[in-house]
Protein backbone atom coordinates (compact mmCIF):
# COMPACT_ATOMS: atom_id res chain seq x y z
CA UNK A 1 0.00 0.00 0.00
CA UNK A 2 1.11 3.53 -0.69
CA UNK A 3 2.55 5.43 2.22
CA UNK A 4 -0.05 7.83 3.61
CA UNK A 5 1.70 10.31 5.89
CA UNK A 6 0.07 11.46 9.10
CA UNK A 7 0.38 15.18 9.49
CA UNK A 8 -0.55 17.18 12.57
CA UNK A 9 -1.53 20.78 11.87
CA UNK A 10 -1.69 23.40 14.59
CA UNK A 11 -4.03 26.12 13.35
CA UNK A 12 -4.77 29.42 15.04
CA UNK A 13 -8.40 30.12 15.75
CA UNK A 14 -8.65 33.55 14.16
CA UNK A 15 -7.00 33.13 10.77
CA UNK A 16 -5.73 29.70 9.83
CA UNK A 17 -8.51 27.55 11.25
CA UNK A 18 -11.05 29.88 9.70
CA UNK A 19 -9.11 29.63 6.44
CA UNK A 20 -9.23 25.83 6.65
CA UNK A 21 -12.94 26.12 7.40
CA UNK A 22 -13.40 28.23 4.32
CA UNK A 23 -11.74 25.54 2.25
CA UNK A 24 -14.28 23.12 3.68
CA UNK A 25 -17.40 25.26 3.24
CA UNK A 26 -16.27 26.12 -0.30
CA UNK A 27 -16.10 22.36 -0.94
CA UNK A 28 -12.49 22.49 -2.06
CA UNK A 29 -10.78 19.14 -2.30
CA UNK A 30 -7.42 18.58 -0.72
CA UNK A 31 -5.43 15.68 0.70
CA UNK A 32 -6.94 14.02 3.77
CA UNK A 33 -3.64 13.51 5.60
CA UNK A 34 -3.85 16.51 7.92
CA UNK A 35 -5.23 16.26 11.44
CA UNK A 36 -6.12 19.80 12.45
CA UNK A 37 -5.73 21.00 16.02
CA UNK A 38 -7.27 24.36 16.77
CA UNK A 39 -5.46 26.69 19.12
CA UNK A 40 -6.35 30.23 20.04
CA UNK A 41 -3.07 31.53 18.63
CA UNK A 42 0.02 30.20 16.90
CA UNK A 43 1.89 31.76 19.84
CA UNK A 44 0.33 29.00 21.95
CA UNK A 45 2.33 26.36 20.09
CA UNK A 46 4.97 25.24 22.53
CA UNK A 47 7.98 23.36 21.17
CA UNK A 48 6.84 20.48 23.39
CA UNK A 49 3.61 20.16 21.36
CA UNK A 50 5.59 19.68 18.18
CA UNK A 51 8.01 17.21 19.74
CA UNK A 52 5.16 15.23 21.26
CA UNK A 53 3.41 15.01 17.90
CA UNK A 54 6.62 13.58 16.44
CA UNK A 55 7.18 10.98 19.15
CA UNK A 56 3.55 9.87 18.91
CA UNK A 57 4.09 9.08 15.26
CA UNK A 58 3.42 12.19 13.19
CA UNK A 59 5.36 12.16 9.92
CA UNK A 60 5.09 15.92 9.60
CA UNK A 61 3.97 18.91 11.64
CA UNK A 62 2.42 22.00 10.12
CA UNK A 63 1.98 25.23 12.08
CA UNK A 64 -0.23 27.96 10.64
CA UNK A 65 -0.90 31.41 12.03
CA UNK A 66 -2.06 34.85 10.98
CA UNK A 67 0.08 36.84 8.58
CA UNK A 68 2.69 39.11 10.21
CA UNK A 69 0.98 42.17 11.59
CA UNK A 70 -2.45 40.49 11.62
CA UNK A 71 -2.23 38.57 14.89
CA UNK A 72 -5.38 38.83 16.99
CA UNK A 73 -3.11 39.13 20.02
CA UNK A 74 -0.68 41.62 18.45
CA UNK A 75 2.42 39.44 18.35
CA UNK A 76 1.66 35.82 19.09
CA UNK A 77 2.63 34.83 15.57
CA UNK A 78 6.04 36.49 15.96
CA UNK A 79 6.70 34.40 19.05
CA UNK A 80 5.72 31.37 17.04
CA UNK A 81 8.10 32.41 14.27
CA UNK A 82 11.06 32.70 16.65
CA UNK A 83 10.32 29.37 18.31
CA UNK A 84 9.93 27.75 14.93
CA UNK A 85 13.43 28.81 13.86
CA UNK A 86 14.98 27.59 17.10
CA UNK A 87 13.06 24.34 16.88
CA UNK A 88 14.25 23.82 13.31
CA UNK A 89 17.80 24.18 14.49
CA UNK A 90 17.23 21.75 17.33
CA UNK A 91 15.51 19.01 15.34
CA UNK A 92 18.22 19.22 12.72
CA UNK A 93 20.80 18.57 15.43
CA UNK A 94 18.80 15.54 16.58
CA UNK A 95 18.87 14.08 13.08
CA UNK A 96 15.28 14.88 12.14
CA UNK A 97 14.71 16.20 8.61
CA UNK A 98 13.84 19.91 8.90
CA UNK A 99 11.30 19.57 6.08
CA UNK A 100 9.08 17.62 8.46
CA UNK A 101 8.26 20.85 10.28
CA UNK A 102 6.71 23.77 8.42
CA UNK A 103 5.40 27.18 9.37
CA UNK A 104 3.09 29.10 7.03
CA UNK A 105 0.81 32.10 7.37
CA UNK A 106 -2.80 31.49 6.30
CA UNK A 107 -5.43 34.20 6.62
CA UNK A 108 -9.16 33.64 7.12
CA UNK A 109 -9.81 34.27 3.44
CA UNK A 110 -7.12 31.93 2.14
CA UNK A 111 -9.03 28.66 1.88
CA UNK A 112 -7.49 27.93 -1.50
CA UNK A 113 -3.97 28.60 -0.20
CA UNK A 114 -4.61 26.28 2.74
CA UNK A 115 -5.67 23.46 0.42
CA UNK A 116 -2.62 24.01 -1.78
CA UNK A 117 -0.35 24.10 1.27
CA UNK A 118 -1.74 20.79 2.58
CA UNK A 119 -1.29 19.21 -0.84
CA UNK A 120 2.29 20.37 -1.27
CA UNK A 121 3.28 19.55 2.31
CA UNK A 122 1.73 16.07 2.04
CA UNK A 123 3.71 15.56 -1.14
CA UNK A 124 6.96 16.65 0.55
CA UNK A 125 6.39 14.26 3.46
CA UNK A 126 5.39 11.41 1.16
CA UNK A 127 8.68 11.85 -0.65
CA UNK A 128 10.59 11.87 2.64
CA UNK A 129 8.94 8.63 3.69
CA UNK A 130 7.75 7.52 7.13
CA UNK A 131 9.32 9.21 10.15
CA UNK A 132 11.63 7.04 12.25
CA UNK A 133 11.22 9.15 15.38
CA UNK A 134 8.54 7.09 17.14
CA UNK A 135 10.32 3.83 16.40
CA UNK A 136 13.70 5.14 17.60
CA UNK A 137 12.27 6.55 20.85
CA UNK A 138 10.46 3.31 21.63
CA UNK A 139 13.60 1.19 21.70
CA UNK A 140 14.61 0.59 25.31
CA UNK A 141 11.85 2.73 26.80
CA UNK B 1 17.92 -4.02 75.13
CA UNK B 2 16.98 -0.48 76.25
CA UNK B 3 14.89 -0.14 73.14
CA UNK B 4 17.85 1.28 71.28
CA UNK B 5 16.87 1.95 67.71
CA UNK B 6 18.73 -0.25 65.24
CA UNK B 7 21.03 1.71 62.99
CA UNK B 8 19.97 2.46 59.45
CA UNK B 9 21.79 0.58 56.74
CA UNK B 10 22.97 2.97 54.07
CA UNK B 11 24.47 2.23 50.65
CA UNK B 12 25.95 4.60 48.08
CA UNK B 13 26.71 3.44 44.56
CA UNK B 14 28.10 5.05 41.44
CA UNK B 15 27.17 3.93 37.95
CA UNK B 16 28.07 6.10 34.94
CA UNK B 17 29.13 9.18 36.88
CA UNK B 18 32.16 11.32 37.55
CA UNK B 19 32.40 10.55 41.26
CA UNK B 20 31.33 14.05 42.26
CA UNK B 21 28.14 12.77 43.85
CA UNK B 22 30.08 10.42 46.11
CA UNK B 23 32.33 13.33 47.04
CA UNK B 24 29.26 15.43 47.82
CA UNK B 25 28.29 12.77 50.35
CA UNK B 26 31.71 13.23 51.96
CA UNK B 27 31.12 16.99 51.96
CA UNK B 28 28.83 16.64 54.94
CA UNK B 29 32.09 17.29 56.88
CA UNK B 30 31.63 17.05 60.64
CA UNK B 31 27.98 16.17 60.14
CA UNK B 32 29.39 12.83 59.01
CA UNK B 33 29.53 11.92 62.70
CA UNK B 34 25.76 12.42 62.95
CA UNK B 35 25.32 10.28 59.88
CA UNK B 36 27.58 7.53 61.18
CA UNK B 37 25.87 7.67 64.58
CA UNK B 38 22.56 6.97 62.90
CA UNK B 39 23.63 4.73 60.05
CA UNK B 40 25.99 1.97 59.03
CA UNK B 41 27.43 2.25 55.56
CA UNK B 42 27.08 -1.25 54.16
CA UNK B 43 28.17 -0.59 50.57
CA UNK B 44 30.09 2.34 49.13
CA UNK B 45 32.62 1.43 46.44
CA UNK B 46 34.43 4.79 46.49
CA UNK B 47 35.27 4.46 50.20
CA UNK B 48 34.76 0.89 51.39
CA UNK B 49 36.05 -2.43 50.12
CA UNK B 50 32.77 -4.30 49.85
CA UNK B 51 32.25 -6.52 46.82
CA UNK B 52 29.17 -7.09 44.67
CA UNK B 53 29.15 -10.62 46.04
CA UNK B 54 28.67 -9.29 49.56
CA UNK B 55 25.63 -7.34 48.37
CA UNK B 56 24.30 -10.39 46.51
CA UNK B 57 24.44 -12.34 49.75
CA UNK B 58 22.39 -9.80 51.69
CA UNK B 59 18.73 -10.70 52.22
CA UNK B 60 16.22 -8.78 50.08
CA UNK B 61 15.28 -5.40 51.54
CA UNK B 62 18.31 -5.51 53.85
CA UNK B 63 19.52 -2.00 53.01
CA UNK B 64 17.31 0.82 54.28
CA UNK B 65 18.41 3.59 51.94
CA UNK B 66 20.49 3.45 48.76
CA UNK B 67 21.77 6.62 47.17
CA UNK B 68 22.30 5.66 43.55
CA UNK B 69 24.27 8.13 41.48
CA UNK B 70 25.23 7.88 37.84
CA UNK B 71 23.38 6.97 34.67
CA UNK B 72 22.94 3.51 33.14
CA UNK B 73 25.59 3.22 30.43
CA UNK B 74 26.47 -0.49 30.39
CA UNK B 75 25.32 -3.90 31.57
CA UNK B 76 27.24 -3.62 34.86
CA UNK B 77 25.37 -0.41 35.76
CA UNK B 78 22.09 -2.11 34.96
CA UNK B 79 22.93 -5.24 36.90
CA UNK B 80 23.89 -3.34 40.06
CA UNK B 81 20.83 -1.07 39.75
CA UNK B 82 18.56 -4.13 39.70
CA UNK B 83 20.52 -5.77 42.50
CA UNK B 84 20.34 -2.70 44.74
CA UNK B 85 16.65 -2.27 43.98
CA UNK B 86 16.05 -5.77 45.29
CA UNK B 87 18.19 -5.27 48.38
CA UNK B 88 16.95 -1.79 49.32
CA UNK B 89 13.81 -0.54 50.99
CA UNK B 90 14.26 3.00 49.63
CA UNK B 91 16.12 3.64 46.39
CA UNK B 92 17.03 7.26 45.77
CA UNK B 93 18.17 8.51 42.38
CA UNK B 94 20.92 10.75 43.67
CA UNK B 95 22.19 13.51 41.39
CA UNK B 96 21.46 14.60 37.84
CA UNK B 97 22.85 11.50 36.12
CA UNK B 98 20.54 8.99 37.76
CA UNK B 99 17.70 11.51 37.90
CA UNK B 100 17.75 12.71 34.27
CA UNK B 101 20.73 11.11 32.55
CA UNK B 102 23.13 13.95 33.28
CA UNK B 103 26.30 14.84 31.43
CA UNK B 104 26.99 11.20 30.40
CA UNK B 105 23.55 11.34 28.77
CA UNK B 106 24.89 13.74 26.16
CA UNK B 107 26.49 10.64 24.62
CA UNK B 108 23.02 9.99 23.20
CA UNK B 109 23.92 12.59 20.58
CA UNK B 110 26.18 9.86 19.13
CA UNK B 111 25.68 6.16 18.51
CA UNK B 112 27.68 3.39 20.16
CA UNK B 113 29.53 2.79 16.90
CA UNK B 114 30.44 6.48 16.54
CA UNK B 115 31.74 6.60 20.09
CA UNK B 116 33.83 3.43 19.79
CA UNK B 117 35.19 4.48 16.40
CA UNK B 118 36.26 7.86 17.74
CA UNK B 119 37.92 6.43 20.84
CA UNK B 120 39.52 3.28 19.45
CA UNK B 121 40.40 4.42 15.94
CA UNK B 122 40.21 8.10 15.20
CA UNK B 123 41.38 9.85 18.34
CA UNK B 124 44.66 11.71 17.72
CA UNK B 125 46.43 10.05 20.63
CA UNK B 126 45.36 6.51 19.77
CA UNK B 127 47.61 4.03 17.97
CA UNK B 128 45.51 0.96 17.31
CA UNK B 129 46.75 -0.59 14.09
CA UNK B 130 44.97 -3.90 14.65
CA UNK B 131 41.70 -2.07 15.36
CA UNK B 132 41.10 -3.73 18.70
CA UNK B 133 37.67 -3.04 20.17
CA UNK B 134 36.48 -4.00 23.66
CA UNK B 135 34.63 -7.31 23.57
CA UNK B 136 32.25 -8.51 26.31
CA UNK B 137 34.15 -11.81 26.40
CA UNK B 138 37.76 -12.59 25.64
CA UNK B 139 39.52 -15.95 25.76
CA UNK B 140 42.99 -16.02 27.36
CA UNK B 141 45.05 -19.07 28.44
CA UNK B 142 43.88 -18.55 32.03
CA UNK B 143 40.20 -18.61 31.09
CA UNK B 144 37.51 -16.19 29.91
CA UNK B 145 37.75 -12.49 30.67
CA UNK B 146 34.56 -10.47 30.81
CA UNK B 147 33.75 -6.84 30.28
CA UNK B 148 30.35 -5.16 30.72
CA UNK B 149 28.37 -4.67 27.50
CA UNK B 150 28.47 -1.06 26.34
CA UNK B 151 24.92 0.05 25.44
CA UNK B 152 23.91 2.23 22.54
CA UNK B 153 21.82 4.48 24.78
CA UNK B 154 22.45 6.11 28.13
CA UNK B 155 19.42 5.85 30.39
CA UNK B 156 18.30 7.41 33.64
CA UNK B 157 17.89 5.11 36.65
CA UNK B 158 14.08 5.05 36.54
CA UNK B 159 14.14 3.69 33.00
CA UNK B 160 15.70 0.52 34.41
CA UNK B 161 14.25 0.08 37.92
CA UNK B 162 11.53 1.50 40.13
CA UNK B 163 12.79 4.62 41.93
CA UNK B 164 11.38 5.90 45.22
CA UNK B 165 12.79 9.41 45.36
CA UNK B 166 14.83 11.78 43.26
CA UNK B 167 17.46 14.05 44.77
CA UNK B 168 18.57 16.34 41.95
CA UNK B 169 21.74 18.33 41.41
CA UNK B 170 25.17 18.08 39.88
CA UNK B 171 26.08 17.30 42.55
CA UNK B 172 23.16 17.62 44.99
CA UNK B 173 23.81 20.27 47.58
CA UNK B 174 25.09 18.49 50.67
CA UNK B 175 22.85 20.43 53.07
CA UNK B 176 19.81 19.08 51.20
CA UNK B 177 21.14 15.54 51.55
CA UNK B 178 21.58 15.96 55.31
CA UNK B 179 18.01 17.31 55.60
CA UNK B 180 16.58 14.37 53.68
CA UNK B 181 18.72 11.89 55.56
CA UNK B 182 17.73 13.31 58.93
CA UNK B 183 14.05 13.18 57.91
CA UNK B 184 14.46 9.45 57.26
CA UNK B 185 16.40 8.88 60.49
CA UNK B 186 13.94 10.74 62.70
CA UNK B 187 11.06 8.89 61.10
CA UNK B 188 9.40 12.04 59.78
CA UNK B 189 6.57 11.49 57.36
CA UNK B 190 8.06 10.88 53.93
CA UNK B 191 6.67 12.46 50.78
CA UNK B 192 4.78 10.27 48.29
CA UNK B 193 6.79 7.86 46.23
CA UNK B 194 8.25 9.34 43.08
CA UNK B 195 8.72 12.80 44.60
CA UNK B 196 11.67 15.03 43.99
CA UNK B 197 13.13 15.65 47.44
CA UNK B 198 15.77 18.03 48.70
CA UNK B 199 14.78 20.74 46.23
CA UNK B 200 12.33 23.61 45.85
CA UNK B 201 9.05 23.79 44.00
CA UNK B 202 9.66 27.11 42.28
CA UNK B 203 11.76 28.09 39.29
CA UNK B 204 15.25 29.42 39.87
CA UNK B 205 14.22 32.85 38.55
CA UNK B 206 11.64 33.30 41.27
CA UNK B 207 14.30 33.19 43.95
CA UNK B 208 17.13 34.73 41.98
CA UNK B 209 18.70 37.84 43.48
CA UNK B 210 19.75 39.35 40.17
CA UNK B 211 17.85 42.39 38.94
CA UNK B 212 15.12 41.63 36.42
CA UNK B 213 12.88 43.89 34.38
CA UNK B 214 9.51 43.08 32.84
CA UNK B 215 10.68 43.86 29.36
CA UNK B 216 13.09 41.00 28.64
CA UNK B 217 14.47 41.01 25.11
CA UNK B 218 17.52 39.46 23.47
CA UNK B 219 19.26 41.19 20.57
CA UNK B 220 22.25 38.87 20.48
CA UNK B 221 23.37 35.75 22.32
CA UNK B 222 26.70 35.93 24.08
CA UNK B 223 28.93 33.35 25.69
CA UNK B 224 29.57 34.22 29.34
CA UNK B 225 33.15 35.34 28.61
CA UNK B 226 32.02 37.73 25.89
CA UNK B 227 30.21 40.10 28.21
CA UNK B 228 31.37 42.39 30.93
CA UNK B 229 29.02 41.06 33.57
CA UNK B 230 27.96 43.73 36.05
CA UNK B 231 27.18 41.07 38.65
CA UNK B 232 23.69 42.49 39.17
CA UNK B 233 21.57 42.25 36.01
CA UNK B 234 19.71 39.08 34.98
CA UNK B 235 21.90 36.96 32.71
CA UNK B 236 19.18 36.53 30.09
CA UNK B 237 18.78 40.29 29.88
CA UNK B 238 22.50 40.51 29.18
CA UNK B 239 22.09 37.99 26.36
CA UNK B 240 23.71 35.07 28.18
CA UNK B 241 21.72 31.84 28.21
CA UNK B 242 20.66 30.97 31.73
CA UNK B 243 18.48 27.92 32.37
CA UNK B 244 16.81 29.58 35.37
CA UNK B 245 13.29 29.89 33.90
CA UNK B 246 12.90 26.13 33.39
CA UNK B 247 14.95 24.85 36.33
CA UNK B 248 13.90 23.83 39.81
CA UNK B 249 15.21 25.86 42.73
CA UNK B 250 16.89 24.44 45.81
CA UNK B 251 20.56 24.57 44.92
CA UNK B 252 21.11 27.83 46.74
CA UNK B 253 22.07 29.53 43.46
CA UNK B 254 25.61 28.31 43.64
CA UNK B 255 26.35 29.17 40.02
CA UNK B 256 24.56 32.52 39.97
CA UNK B 257 26.35 33.57 43.15
CA UNK B 258 29.59 32.64 41.45
CA UNK B 259 28.58 34.91 38.55
CA UNK B 260 27.92 32.02 36.19
CA UNK B 261 24.55 31.38 34.52
CA UNK B 262 22.38 28.45 35.61
CA UNK B 263 23.05 25.28 33.63
CA UNK B 264 19.91 23.46 34.69
CA UNK B 265 21.27 20.62 36.83
CA UNK B 266 18.30 20.61 39.23
CA UNK B 267 16.07 19.58 36.37
CA UNK B 268 12.52 20.48 35.42
CA UNK B 269 9.75 21.64 37.71
CA UNK B 270 6.92 19.26 38.53
CA UNK B 271 4.63 20.38 35.72
CA UNK B 272 7.27 20.31 32.98
CA UNK B 273 7.75 17.12 31.04
CA UNK B 274 10.50 18.34 28.77
CA UNK B 275 12.80 20.95 30.32
CA UNK B 276 14.61 21.77 27.10
CA UNK B 277 11.42 22.38 25.16
CA UNK B 278 10.17 24.72 27.86
CA UNK B 279 13.42 26.60 27.84
CA UNK B 280 13.44 26.87 24.04
CA UNK B 281 9.95 28.27 24.24
CA UNK B 282 10.99 30.88 26.79
CA UNK B 283 14.23 31.92 25.13
CA UNK B 284 12.97 32.07 21.56
CA UNK B 285 9.97 34.19 22.41
CA UNK B 286 12.12 37.02 23.77
CA UNK B 287 14.31 37.35 20.69
CA UNK B 288 13.88 40.97 19.70
CA UNK B 289 13.00 40.89 16.01
CA UNK B 290 10.09 40.15 13.73
CA UNK B 291 12.10 39.34 10.61
CA UNK B 292 12.74 35.66 9.82
CA UNK B 293 16.23 36.44 8.48
CA UNK B 294 17.11 38.41 11.62
CA UNK B 295 15.83 35.58 13.83
CA UNK B 296 18.07 33.13 12.02
CA UNK B 297 21.02 35.47 12.32
CA UNK B 298 20.54 35.90 16.08
CA UNK B 299 20.16 32.12 16.48
CA UNK B 300 23.49 31.57 14.71
CA UNK B 301 25.20 32.44 17.99
CA UNK B 302 23.33 29.64 19.71
CA UNK B 303 25.62 26.96 18.41
CA UNK B 304 24.49 23.88 20.30
CA UNK B 305 20.77 23.92 21.18
CA UNK B 306 20.57 20.24 22.17
CA UNK B 307 23.66 20.41 24.39
CA UNK B 308 22.58 23.69 25.93
CA UNK B 309 18.91 23.08 26.61
CA UNK B 310 19.28 19.38 27.44
CA UNK B 311 22.67 19.50 29.11
CA UNK B 312 21.53 17.34 32.02
CA UNK B 313 18.35 15.81 30.69
CA UNK B 314 18.83 14.38 27.21
CA UNK B 315 18.03 10.70 28.05
CA UNK B 316 14.73 11.72 29.68
CA UNK B 317 13.77 14.26 27.02
CA UNK B 318 11.05 13.55 24.50
CA UNK B 319 13.61 13.24 21.71
CA UNK B 320 16.08 11.38 23.87
CA UNK B 321 18.70 10.53 21.27
CA UNK B 322 19.71 11.44 17.75
CA UNK B 323 18.09 9.52 14.95
CA UNK B 324 20.24 6.93 13.16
Amino acid sequence: MDFQPQIVAFLCNWCSYTGADLAGTSRMKYKPNVRAIRLMCSGRVEPAFVLRAFIRGADGVLICGCHPGDCHYQEGNYRCLRRYHLLQKYIQQMGIETQRLKLEWISASEGKQFGDLVNSFTETITKLGPSKIKETMEILS
Amino acid sequence: MEGKKPKLKLAVYWAASCGGCCVSVLDVHEKLFDVVAAADLVFWPIALDIKYQDVEEMPDGHIDVTLFNGAIRNSENEYVAKLLRKKSKILVAYGSCSHLGGIPGLANLSSKEEILRRIYDESESTVNTSHVRPEPECEVPEGTLELPVFYNDVRALDKVVDVDYYLPGCPPQTERLVEVFMAIVTGAELPPKGSVVGAGIKAQCEECVRKKTENKVIHKFYRPWEINDDGVTCFLEQGVLCMGPATRSGCGHRCIKGNAPCRGCYGPLDDITDPGARMMSAVASIIDTKEPKEVEKILEDLVDPAGTFYRFSLPTAMIRRTLP
